[in-house]
């Protein structure tokens, strides 16, 4: 069994347009939540989400790439051009026949089916772009890497709602460790606000309209996010031989179903993930310092998430710190465990973790160290970060401090 | 029984799979069996049947003024919206 490491990060989310960028506003316990810019808002109950401002992707595409990208793929390449720089890899010859692409989406080129859907159903055209099959499909994202960068090895896509990217990348762990692949380019990448996808979440009821508050005992629902966070998972002696900077190395990965309800979650089935990572990765319970939530900020999620921990880690749950830093940079759906590896990264490779803000209330449901409100310098061995989908698909990753 | 109270215990006792005249006025939701899902679909079906906004967010279902406590907490809420839309 191989060890794999992390050797390259990138993204672009509501925080910043980079790794930098986003660490900052971590440590900063800024908010990249605000008042969503979009047509028909006045139609939409949900005005506010964690939307990229002041994004011009003609700086970054072409003419034709951009008539074949959706954003979601935008968001994918612009990550995943920032991960491989700083990894240093080339793709040639037999390390580019052998590593490929495996990302997580929910909605994939869901603005370009919105922008189709109006264009036939509302403004009555009979004739569409020749493109938007190619754009919209969910895997565009993953084939537009593997040909930007010449990836020739296993590429494809995952599609578990909330959990895709932590699915993503528990792929491509696995198959670098078993020896399928040298490198593998993960992550996940989500744009879903559009209206449709705002309207299709509001229609559920458990959207906040004016904070992403988890943990708290005022909490009232999810904001939605987008963007995308793409990382280079390499090989440990791949990585060595060629001198890389190692970030962090993945030790484990678990997933399980709950085989229960469709959007209520279950104890059992996060503690079963959360228990299976910790089993993979051979840790010991407290030698995990730092859990990145799943924490949307709904009453149900967060009080399960918890109990889940707490059921798990026993004593050490108290000990352990665990944040949400989808109150700064929304849930970014099938794109969220990726912008969230970032935090699990900063943790073991800066020392400092991401708060989880708006934190306002205690809640006796919630009774951990949720880091509130402010980031905190604190030395952590190991980490562990949770994504429990709608569907009752949880994955659960677990990483350690490069050695 | 008013018009709002026929179409709010028909809505009611479609999402219970019962009979209308199973769906008793002092019934909570849970008594006919009717979980979260079955609850935001319900009001769904009654925004739509009255054309009115219902104020419910599943994170805080006893928040705001919309009293979902029992079937006729429900016709009693509705009533109201149905009245201030009028």
């Amino acid at each position: 069994m191989k060890r794999v490491v992390i050797t390259g990060q990138g993204t672009i989310n509501a925080l910043g347009a980079n790794v930098a960028a986003t660490k900052e506003a971590m440590r900063e316990g800024r908010c990249g939540i605000g008042d969503l810019e979009m047509r028909d808002l006045d139609r939409l109950s949900v005005r506010i989400g964690g939307q990229i401002k002041d994004y011009d992707p003609e700086a970054l595409f072409n003419r034709q790439q951009i008539s074949l990208y959706d954003r979601f793929t935008q968001f994918t390449l612009i990550s995943a051009r920032e991960a491989i720089a700083q990894s240093g890899l080339v793709f040639s010859g037999e390390l580019a026949a052998r590593s490929g692409v495996v990302l997580g989406t929910s909605g994939g080129g869901m603005q370009t089916l919105d922008e189709n859907y109006r264009s036939v159903y509302e403004d009555g055209k009979n004739r569409v772009h020749p493109f938007v099959v190619p754009k919209l499909m969910n895997n565009a994202a993953a084939s537009h890497v593997s040909m930007e960068f010449n990836l020739k090895g296993p590429s494809f896509t995952v599609a578990t709602a909330c959990a895709s990217s932590n699915h993503a990348m528990g792929q491509a762990f696995n198959m670098i460790r078993w020896g399928m692949a040298p490198v593998m380019i993960t992550g996940g990448s989500e744009s879903m606000l559009c209206f449709g996808g705002v309207k299709a979440w509001e229609g559920l009821r458990v959207m906040s309209r004016d904070a992403c508050r988890p943990f708290s005992a005022n909490r009232n629902g999810m904001v939605q996010g987008e963007g995308a966070a793409v990382f280079v998972f390499e090989e440990y002696e791949h990585a060595k031989a060629r001198g890389a900077q190692i970030l962090a190395e993945v030790v484990g990965f678990a997933m399980t179903s709950d085989a229960a309800d469709i959007v209520m979650p279950s104890k059992q089935g996060a503690a079963r993930a959360i228990s299976g990572a910790l089993k993979d990765a051979r840790l010991n319970p407290e030698d995990v310092g730092y859990i990145n939530a799943h924490g949307t900020g709904t009453a149900a999620n967060d009080k399960v998430e918890c109990a889940a921990v707490a059921d798990v880690f026993g004593h050490h749950a108290d000990e352990l710190m665990i944040s949400s830093t989808k109150s700064m940079h929304g849930h970014l759906i099938g794109g969220t465990g990726a912008v969230e590896l970032l935090a699990c990264i900063m943790a073991l490779t800066d020392g400092v973790i991401a708060p989880t803000i708006n934190y306002e209330e205690p809640d006796p449901e919630c009774a951990l160290d949720v880091v509130p409100n402010v980031a905190r310098d604190a030395e952590v061995g190991a980490v562990l970060s949770n994504a429990f989908a709608f569907g009752g698909l949880n994955a659960v990753l677990a990483l350690r401090k490069a050695i | 029984m008013t018009d709002v109270a026929e179409k709010v215990i028909g809505i009611i006792a479609e999402q219970a799979v019962l009979d209308v005249e199973d769906v008793k006025p002092e019934a909570t939701l849970e008594d006919l069996g009717i979980d979260s899902l079955g609850l935001v679909e319900s009001i769904f079906a009654i925004e739509e049947a009255f054309d009115i906004q219902v104020p419910f967010n599943a994170n805080e279902p006893d928040a705001g003024d919309f009293d979902i406590s029992s079937v006729a907490a429900i016709i009693k809420a509705v009533e109201g919206l149905v009245a201030d839309a009028a």
